[in-house]
């Protein structure tokens, strides 16, 4: 019971902004807000906004492999296209009765996470830090892309899956849960979305459990400086690993949840610009909080989208402005910068009252 | 088929691989080693080049002059860059990384709107000719014999101008250099453009072999990162040797599987590199030599 208790304690703590009552009756608001929406909306634009919640979950793996652990991955489209072709491949082949969709959901982020251990096992234990981990995460992305783009032939399938290369794969079958008097399938719109917003709300509550145990200090203290984290006896290898892996494993939920909205998954989702994207989020959010990252993938997502219907063309060439003007100007993202802007001014608006 | 045909051909191929491998990676080598900056818009400073080459060749210049052309666009586009943008993140080496990947989004971006979705190309000089059955393209000797020669003039110009030596300074103490009367932001601005320079090179030598369309630099860019991996920090040490080796893997496993196999021999051989050599290459001669 008390393990309990500590580890509700520990949705607050030095890693994550926002504590108090204050910030959990404001996360209470958003969330009741969230659960009505559908009530004032229609299947499209709730269908949409499932689309933008998948893309948090690749956005908080960044977070948390490149915002709190400092190692900067190109990787994680990688690893969201193998779990989106995973799940395609094994319900194309094994179907979507007695709830296998979920056991797919949990194999091909599984396969992620596999994938990134043995990635990450050469990486982290060949000591490749800083700019080379960018450099090989985004080699072996560019080239699982090329790769998949080239099966375009009748060989390329495996059982009753074909991978057809530049076009993707499609038609597999939505996530479903089995029900007394028959399955419910979840296509992209009401069902999905709660199911989707119960899924974020439990990985970010539990991030924020994580980052803010010992595991997450130690995560951050290796970021800070690993030369003093490993003379104070940490095996840093192990702990980037493991960030690693976890990070793969939400980039692979997200694949999945992406192949499960649009019920496609195309090479294209690993490329060069798809890449670039959740690194635009999560830069412009502010990559060093779970709160500010989601806050501003939302955010700019929905910008995008909105600029899209002018041209995407434009619309990428705006993200790139964005994002080098992020960089050079506000290096910790724009929503941090100005929540910690926000609670500059508070503090002092008390301290003035006090 | 007899052994010298043979042999050729394989030699042939290596020598392409060789080529390929060294003329994209040198101008990323270059900025690397002597800033610690990777550039990942280094594909789209080759692109750079492709265009400004095919452009000036379609206006009428001869194929030298408008590599040439696109060689010191690219290092215009290069010193602007740093200027701009790369100056002002030297302390940051991860978020340099962020800001020319966002470079490289509206460059590609930007010429697709500005020039559209493909560019004429420039037809292949110098014709082929033949060995045993087969036969080659005169040009792919010449990009050979390019990739040397851009060797020896990096080696001549680290090693034996005044340029070369005080880059060299700055890159081992900058404070020492600064304070000895070194302009450093001077020489770090030099080296991007001839980093920018060199890929502009590249790009204008491939122009005339490959079809030009704004995500072209990528075709460039993991070869390019791959053999800087297992290169190291030292463009001779490092680029030079790896660019060898690497041809053997690519050229091996070109002609055994495929192009796919060859780019996926390369991308394992990175792995298992910077497995055993963390450093690349030039790190492991460094150290043994000390």
């Amino acid at each position: 019971m008390t393990g309990f208790v500590s580890l509700f304690r520990r949705l607050e703590g030095p890693q994550t902004l926002g504590r108090g009552p204050a910030f959990w009756a404001l996360f209470a608001l958003v969330l009741a807000g969230a659960l009505a929406y559908p009530l004032f909306s229609d299947g499209y634009t709730v269908g949409n906004t499932v689309y933008f919640f998948v893309w948090v979950f690749i956005a908080l793996s960044l977070s948390l492999i490149w915002g709190y652990g400092g190692s900067l991955s190109f990787g994680q489209t990688a690893f969201f296209g193998i779990a989106g072709y995973g799940y395609g491949i094994l319900t194309i082949n094994f179907g979507a009765s007695y709830g296998f969709t979920w056991i797919a959901l949990l194999l091909a982020i599984g396969m992620a996470a596999l994938v990134a251990a043995l990635l990450g096992y050469f990486m982290f234990f060949g000591r490749i830090a800083g700019v080379f981990l960018g450099i090989v995460t985004l080699a072996v992305t560019l080239m699982l892309e090329r790769f998949m783009a080239q099966t375009a032939g009748p060989e390329w399938r495996i059982g009753a899956a074909r991978l057809n290369g530049f076009n993707g794969m499609s038609a597999m079958p939505p996530l479903t849960i089995p029900w007394f008097g028959g399955p419910i399938v979840l296509f992209a719109d009401v069902g999905l979305y709660y199911v989707v917003l119960a899924m974020l709300v439990l990985v970010y509550l539990g991030l924020r459990i994580l980052m803010n145990s010992s595991f997450g200090n130690v995560i951050v203290a290796i970021r800070e400086n690993p030369e003093r984290a490993e003379m104070l006896g940490y095996d840093i290898r192990k702990y980037q690993l493991i960030t690693f892996v976890i990070g793969a494993a939400l980039a692979g939920l997200s694949g999945v949840l992406y192949t499960v909205w649009g019920q496609y998954i195309t090479p294209s989702s690993m490329g060069m610009t798809a890449a670039s994207l959740p690194l635009i989020w999560v830069a412009v959010g502010g990559r060093s909080d779970l709160t500010a990252t989601i806050t501003g993938t939302l955010v700019v997502l929905s910008g995008f989208q909105a600029l899209t219907i002018y041209g995407s063309q434009y619309a990428l060439v705006f993200m790139g402005v964005l994002l080098v003007l992020t960089v050079l100007i506000a290096p910790n993202g724009l929503v941090l910068g100005v929540i910690n802007w926000i609670t500059k001014l508070v503090t002092r608006r008390k301290q003035e009252a006090a | 088929m007899d052994i010298a045909t043979l042999a050729f051909s394989a030699l042939y191929q290596f020598g392409d691989a060789f080529a390929f491998l060294v003329l994209s990676a040198c101008g990323l080598a270059v900025i690397f080693g002597m800033m610690g900056v990777i550039n990942l818009a280094h594909g789209e400073f080759i692109m750079c080049g492709a265009y400004v080459t095919a452009a000036t060749v379609h206006a009428g210049l001869p194929l030298p002059l408008g590599i040439l052309c696109g060689t010191l666009a690219s290092a215009f586009v290069g010193v602007l860059v740093e200027l701009l943008v790369i100056r002002h993140l030297y302390d940051r080496p991860l978020d340099t990384i962020v800001a020319t990947w966002g470079l490289s989004l509206i460059a590609t971006q930007g010429t697709l709107i500005l020039v559209g979705s493909t560019m004429a190309g420039v037809g292949t000089p110098f014709g082929s000719f033949q060995v045993g059955a087969y036969s080659y393209s005169i040009y792919r000797i010449v990009l050979f014999v390019a990739a040397l020669a851009v060797l020896a003039a990096l080696y001549a110009l680290f090693n034996w101008t005044r340029f070369g030596v005080l880059a060299r300074a700055t890159i081992q103490v900058p404070h020492m250099a600064a304070a000895l009367g070194v302009d450093t932001r001077l020489i770090y601005s030099l080296t991007f453009a001839c980093g920018a320079g060199l890929a502009g090179l590249a790009g204008g030598l491939y122009a005339p072999t490959m079809t030009l369309v704004p995500t072209m630099g990528a075709t460039f860019i993991m070869e390019a990162f791959v053999t800087v991996v297992i290169g190291g920090a030292d463009v001779f040490l490092g680029t030079a040797p790896a660019g060898g080796i690497l041809a053997i893997v690519k050229s091996g496993m070109t002609s055994w599987q495929g192009q796919l196999f060859g780019q996926i021999g390369l991308l394992i051989a990175v792995i298992i590199v910077v497995r055993v050599l963390p450093k690349g290459i030039s790190g492991f001669v460094l150290r043994e030599r000390t």
